[in-house]
């Protein structure tokens, strides 16, 4: 049996390989950002005597007239029209969800939605009313933190390399296999349980290794990012992806092609 | 019995520090990925760590749920080794139970509760070694936990000691100042406003003397408030960098 050790190595800092310096405005809490009233204030801020005042650290965001703050890490906030992925941990035990929903989904399925309304105190309310959104069935989660998931006009994407991924809002990833043909009858509850191939599977598990890299390293994630970084990774063993220098030197490609293909 | 002089006639103490000057501090966030936030602070030979988890649902009974702001639940605990005897502690005694509901009084201070209903934030520090201070470090390392949670705040907390000898004031006392029995005070501040969250002292001192006192703590939180300031700018600075976009 193989085994590999490494000792300890002293962290460098992350930025010392990116070689870029951008002029964004930071601020701590208890910065003030403006003393201008004009503004209407997103997350992040709070007023206080007159001030606009920071409440996370991270950097400012402004749009038109609201000035947010964006933090590195921040717990999910729930917005209309976000696709979350999840698990269903508990559910309402009246008579009508009996009779309706017991058939289609359970407790500790994994589903996909869309965030249908945002209540005061910050709760969400999910509805899978299309048919594209139901219950998965065989495939990978990977958890990141939300604030790595870019904004994006779909968040379902069918990947070149074989298998297709699911960029919750809410930080989970979902990879899955590509379904041969759509089922259009089948609607989003019956989960397909035939075995996966072998081919497929390691697409799969290299797109996963891919995710962790990219999240490590910090990097924003939607399907132009991940899709290079799979191709970046093609020359190593999957397994091998896992290895910080491994690791740092996909990454560096990935963001190489991206920074080409924008300029 | 000559007794150990804690302030010398040119006004070094025992450690060489002049009255109003702190430790050397060293913090760094982000130490721990599982938590939500994490921190860890050196001040002097004083060392704790803060973890923190949160904002999620509230864990045990729902009764407990506030309906209009967030439970800010906070636990302290002392390693056995982090004192010069090696020492357990069980973990509900009185002085754990004291010290995580002076933590969470500061923080219910600081932290904006309202923007979360219903839901819980746990904070745990741990004191790995204890050489006088263990409160401020404790709010310190937590405030940065706090932070790198994202978890919004009105200010940063920082906290810091103070004690009283010969008529002078002085700051972020050490474990031989501390034993020394003198009257010794710890600050908690919210240094923009100037806020203090918290200001306990249980020992005797002339009313006259407190002001100076609380003066020369409030002036090393400052201190400690730039020094935080400048750890949080710099990892801000560095992930902010990476994200790009």
């Amino acid at each position: 049996m193989a085994v590999e050790m490494r000792l300890p190595v002293a962290r460098k800092p992350l930025s010392e390989s990116v070689g870029r310096d951008t002029k964004k405005h930071l601020v701590v809490p208890g910065d003030t950002i403006t003393t201008d009233t004009g503004f209407m204030r997103g997350h992040g801020t709070y007023m206080g005597e007159e001030k606009l005042i920071a409440s996370v650290a991270g950097s400012v965001e402004r749009v038109n007239k609201l000035i947010c703050v964006k933090a590195l890490k921040t717990r999910y906030n729930g917005e209309v029209g976000d696709i979350v992925v999840g698990r269903i941990t508990e559910r309402r035990r009246s008579a009508e969800d009996e009779l309706a929903m017991r058939g289609f989904l359970q407790e500790g399925d994994l589903i996909s939605a869309e965030v249908q309304a945002v209540f005061s105190d910050g709760a969400v309310s999910l509805h899978t009313r299309s048919l594209k959104y139901g219950k998965l069935g065989q495939g990978v989660l990977v958890q990141v933190s939300p604030s790595l998931v870019k904004r994006q006009k779909t968040h379902f994407h069918d990947l070149p390399c074989g298998a297709s991924v699911i960029l919750g809002n809410n930080g989970f990833i979902w990879i899955y296999p590509t379904p041969e043909h759509k089922e259009e009858d089948a609607g989003g509850f019956t989960a397909n349980l035939e075995p996966v191939s072998l081919a497929d599977r390691e697409v799969i598990s290299r797109l996963r290794n891919c995710i962790v890299s990219l999240v490590t390293q910090r990097m924003m994630l939607y399907d132009t990012s991940i899709l290079y970084c799979y191709e970046a990774s093609l020359p190593h063993q999957i397994k091998d992806l896992l290895k910080p220098e491994i690791m740092e030197e996909v990454v560096m490609e990935t963001r190489q092609r991206l920074l080409e293909q924008e300029g | 019995m000559a007794g150990l002089e804690l302030l010398s006639d040119q006004g070094y103490r025992v450690d060489g520090r002049r009255a109003g000057e702190l430790r050397k501090i060293q913090a760094r966030m982000g130490v721990f990925a599982q938590a939500d936030g994490s921190a860890y602070i050196e001040q002097g030979n004083t060392k704790a760590l803060a973890v923190v988890y949160g904002p999620h649902e509230i864990r045990g009974s729902r009764a407990r749920a506030l309906p209009d702001r967030a439970l800010v639940n906070c636990q302290y605990s002392s390693a056995t080794f982090s004192t010069g005897e090696r020492k357990r502690r069980p973990h509900g005694d009185r002085k754990s139970c004291e010290m995580g509901l002076q933590l969470r009084q500061t923080f219910e201070a600081a932290i904006l509760t309202q923007l979360h209903p219903r839901s819980q934030i746990d904070i745990y520090v741990q004191v790995l070694q204890a050489d006088g201070g263990t409160y401020a470090a404790c709010v310190n390392a937590a405030t940065l936990a706090v932070l790198d949670a994202g978890i919004p705040m009105r200010d940063f907390v920082c906290a810091c000691s103070a004690g009283f000898v010969d008529s002078t004031a002085l700051a972020d006392l050490s474990h031989v100042e501390e034993a020394a029995g003198g009257p010794q005070l710890a600050l908690a501040l919210l240094p923009a406003s100037g806020q203090i969250a918290l200001l306990e002292m249980d020992a005797r001192l002339h009313e006259d003397h407190l002001e100076q006192v609380l003066e020369a703590a409030a002036q090393a939180a400052r201190d400690v408030h730039t020094l935080l300031d400048h750890v949080v700018r710099q990892h801000v600075c560095e992930a902010s960098v990476l994200l790009g976009d």
